[in-house]
């Protein structure tokens, strides 16, 4: 009796799995299955854009109308990463026009975007409607205004932290009239002024718009003009916060952000004057979301506008907050999640002197039941406090921990924090990701390694005494997909013993540690399944085995060594007549 | 698969004698924020002893670092882990504080000229060529010119003449361009590196592909105008030296 399910049923249940976890292990019960799951896939995600190539994924989901990739490693955010390493969109976009042209969004991130390619996508596909670039860069302003003129049916136009060549605003007057079903825009990231004139009739044509995230060149009397055309907005990223505005032009703004009831999450707020703060009170009750990481103001301002916010879930605020804020924030805002605290000086201590210590956090730790998402910034740290914080929020999943200056031991006690990230480990048994800082020795990661069995991705500065290090976490922490090193004095022994581990992961970085050339070559000879890249200044062929490189990335792929590399990136087919004798391995 | 017998093996082979040793690493590069980027001074490894602020027990080597000031951590490449994006606004904030507008601006210009050298792309030879009422620019090689007429020429092919398998970006006009001579619809100007814009022509072409930053393939009508607005071409040609 035959019991397969025929695949017009079995495409009609998987219509209502969407996610793509599901998706992948219904694809591996069987071959038929497999057919059928492939071919109603619409919305991909490849987190690595070299682990497989473009045509391999257009073959399999001809039905695709939504890619996402990401590109260079995390580490490229603090410019670790050395220009032209690669990570193009263009290879994609071609194959993608080529074999999916009926694909409607396109998320990147971290990936060289050329204005080349933007024309392209505006050339090729015929229902584009999304796109979505995330810390990207290669593009000009000439890019955009290629988009917004031939995709007619576009809805979503963001740029997130990208680094554009910006040759103006006139790419925001090239929407055609005939545009109206824009839903999101963004263009937060850019210098240039745009034509207000012509962004307020983008806005009046636009019914559906729900997020508008304006740059810092828009005016405040242009955000109350633009504001009242469109009061429906769920998300708000204003410009400039500070410009002198008489008595009518204020209460005029005043009343556009009351009438504001939908608006959840609100940004941008660049050199907000203390004296406008009142002008968000109205808003405050309603909103789930705040970006205060470019307002420049002082605890107390922040302090009147956060009592108000008491359905706060996340909030993102500058260290000019200062413990005494968080203490603020730990009673007003019980609904919290995510907390992200960044520094204001480069030294991490601002304008007043007043240094965000471990103090703000364990107070949003005491007064949030639901925190789960940590990024802390602060100039000191103690065990005390970790233990603290672990044993009120063993709900944690993320928690990154920066303390600016490496090194630095628990501030009472001298001591290495190695007691402290143990708690945070042993008791948060759902942690997904964890930053570590401060005095670390080996034994921290021995704890990580024994307790942090859900932890995906781990990211590593200044820290450690051995191998030893690196050894726990590669054998203990097995769900570990991303793993990024730098600054740590160690690598060989651990790496090569741990070989295995990295075909199970995504990623390793490592960047000024003491990994050897000769390690790499190894490790690249019996790890085929793994693109084992040494990015290095200096020409390596004439190095010695025992030379350390200057930085390894290693990730697992399908698609073999790739075709781009910049001469800076070795990897062993740069050299195939490396005989396996000279390293004498059966 | 790599058994411990095999580590062992490759361990004596590779003779790798790295302790903590801290003269003869080349790992890390010791910048100031904004400066060389990624490829800075070739620097040592950083311990404990490099960040004296801090009362550290650390065990480190004793290799001597007499006459290396120690870096603070704002000059550690990539630390604080902070995006670009934000660190660009923390140097101008600071920037603020201390000086007045004027400078805040040349500030500004500075640390937007210095993201662009560290993540910013240009490809040589190649500039940009825009031509008025067509949104979808194009790039050009000046290297692979070696005239005006030859520039005219491409210019043409790549606004006017579409070829199978690409876009056709004005495909209403079938006149030939003439585009250095000055009867046709339109005229080809440029950016020079002083941000004036000029007619193409009058200089001698080597000249030209050293000023050149962009083209802009305009309507003669509005080239008129430009004249105006700007310093008139022909006179700006005739004070620069040949």
């Amino acid at each position: 009796m035959d019991l397969r399910l025929p695949s017009k049923v079995l495409e009609h249940i998987l219509s209502f799995v969407d996610s793509n976890e599901d998706r992948n292990s219904v694809s591996l019960v069987c071959k038929s299955w497999f057919e059928t799951e492939r071919r109603t896939r619409k919305r991909v995600i490849v987190r690595n854009c070299y682990a497989v190539t473009p045509e391999a994924v257009a073959r399999r989901f001809p039905e695709m109308r939504s890619l996402t990739l990401k590109g260079k490693p995390h580490f490229a955010d603090y410019n670790l990463v050395p220009d032209g390493w690669g990570g193009y969109a263009w290879p994609w976009i071609e194959a993608m026009a080529v074999k999916c042209p009926s694909l409607e969004e396109l998320r990147l991130k971290r990936m060289v975007v050329t204005d080349e390619c933007l024309e392209k996508i505006a050339a090729s596909f015929k229902d584009f409607k999304v796109l979505v670039l995330t810390s990207c860069e290669g593009f000009s302003t000439d890019g955009l205004a290629a988009i917004a003129v031939a995709c007619s049916n576009l809805r979503e136009l963001e740029l997130r932290e990208c680094i554009v060549e910006d040759l103006g605003g006139d790419w925001l007057s090239y929407f055609p009239e005939t545009l109206t079903s824009l839903v999101s825009l963004d263009f937060s990231c850019l210098d240039s002024e745009v034509k207000l004139s012509d962004l307020e009739r983008l806005v009046s044509r636009s019914p559906n718009l729900k997020s508008l995230k304006l740059n810092r060149a828009v005016s405040l009397d242009a955000l109350g003009s633009l504001l009242r055309l469109a009061p429906q907005l769920v998300e708000l990223g204003t410009g400039s916060f500070s410009d002198k505005l008489d008595q009518e032009a204020v209460s005029k703004l005043s009343q556009a952000f009351s009438e504001m009831k939908e608006l959840k999450s609100l940004s941008g707020l660049w050199d907000v004057l203390p004296e406008y703060i009142p002008l968000l009170y109205s808003v405050c009750p309603g909103l789930t979301s705040l970006n205060l990481s470019y307002a420049t103001v002082q605890m107390p301002n922040l302090v009147e506008l956060l009592t108000r916010c008491s359905n706060l879930q996340k909030l993102w605020v500058m260290d000019l907050i200062e413990d005494k804020g968080l203490e603020v924030v730990a009673s007003s805002c019980k609904e919290l999640r995510e907390l992200r605290v960044f520094p204001s000086g480069a030294e991490g201590l601002n304008d007043t002197n007043v240094a965000m210590t471990e103090q703000g956090l364990v107070s949003v730790s005491e007064g949030c039941p639901n925190l789960e998402s940590v990024l802390y910034f602060c100039v000191q740290f103690t065990n005390a406090a970790m233990i603290t914080i672990a044993r009120n929020r063993p709900n944690l999943k993320c928690f990154r921990l920066c303390v600016m200056e490496p090194f630095a031991p628990d501030h009472k006690t001298q001591k290495p924090l190695d007691e402290g990230f143990k708690a945070i480990v042993e008791r948060c048994k759902d942690l997904q990701r964890l930053s570590v800082s401060g005095l670390l020795t080996d034994k921290a990661f021995e704890y990580i390694g024994t307790h942090g069995k859900k932890l995906r991705m781990l990211s590593i500065a200044f820290a450690g005494d051995s191998d030893l290090m690196l050894h726990h976490l590669l054998s203990g922490c097995e769900s570990l997909n991303k793993l990024e090193i730098r600054d740590c004095p160690f690598g060989d022994t651990a790496l090569l013993e741990n070989a295995a581990k990295l075909e199970t992961m995504r990623s390793l970085w490592m960047s000024s540690c003491c990994v050897s050339f000769g390690a790499c070559k190894l490790l690249s000879q019996k790890m085929p399944k793994l693109n084992v890249e040494v990015i290095d200044e200096h020409p390596l062929e004439t190095r010695p085995d025992s030379s350390p490189v200057e930085r390894i990335y290693i990730y697992r792929t399908l698609a073999g060594p790739r075709l781009d590399m910049p001469e800076f990136v070795w990897t062993i087919q740069k050299n195939p007549e490396i005989g396996v004798s000279h390293l004498a391995i059966k | 698969m790599i058994t411990e017998l095999e580590m062992g093996k490759a361990e004596s082979e590779l003779e790798l004698g790295l302790g903590l040793s801290l003269g003869g690493g080349t790992a890390s590069k010791i910048v100031k924020p904004g400066g060389g980027g990624a490829w800075g001074e070739r620097g040592r490894l950083l311990t404990a002893k490099d960040f004296p602020s801090v009362g550290s027990k650390r065990a480190a080597d004793s290799a001597s670092h007499a006459g290396a000031s120690p870096p603070r951590s704002s000059q550690v490449v990539g630390w604080p882990p902070i995006g670009s994006h934000r660190m660009n606004s923390l140097v101008n904030n600071q920037a603020t504080k201390k000086e007045d507008d004027g400078k805040k601006q040349a500030k500004d210009d500075e640390t937007k000229d210095v993201t662009k050298k560290v993540n910013g792309k240009v490809q040589v030879g190649f500039i940009k060529v825009n031509m008025d009422g067509v949104a979808i620019g194009r790039k050009v090689d000046l290297n692979a010119h070696s005239s005006y007429e030859n520039l005219a020429q491409t210019l043409e092919d790549m606004f006017f003449r579409t070829s199978p398998g690409t876009i056709g970006l004005t495909g209403q006009f079938t006149k030939p361009l003439r585009l250095l001579d000055g009867s046709s619809e339109f005229v080809l100007t440029y950016e020079d590196k002083e941000g004036d814009w000029m007619l193409v022509g009058d200089v001698p072409w080597r000249m030209f592909i050293t000023s050149v930053k962009r083209l802009r393939v305009m309507k003669t009508s509005e080239a008129n105008g430009l004249a105006v607005r700007h310093q008139d071409p022909k006179e700006r040609q005739r004070n620069k030296p040949v």
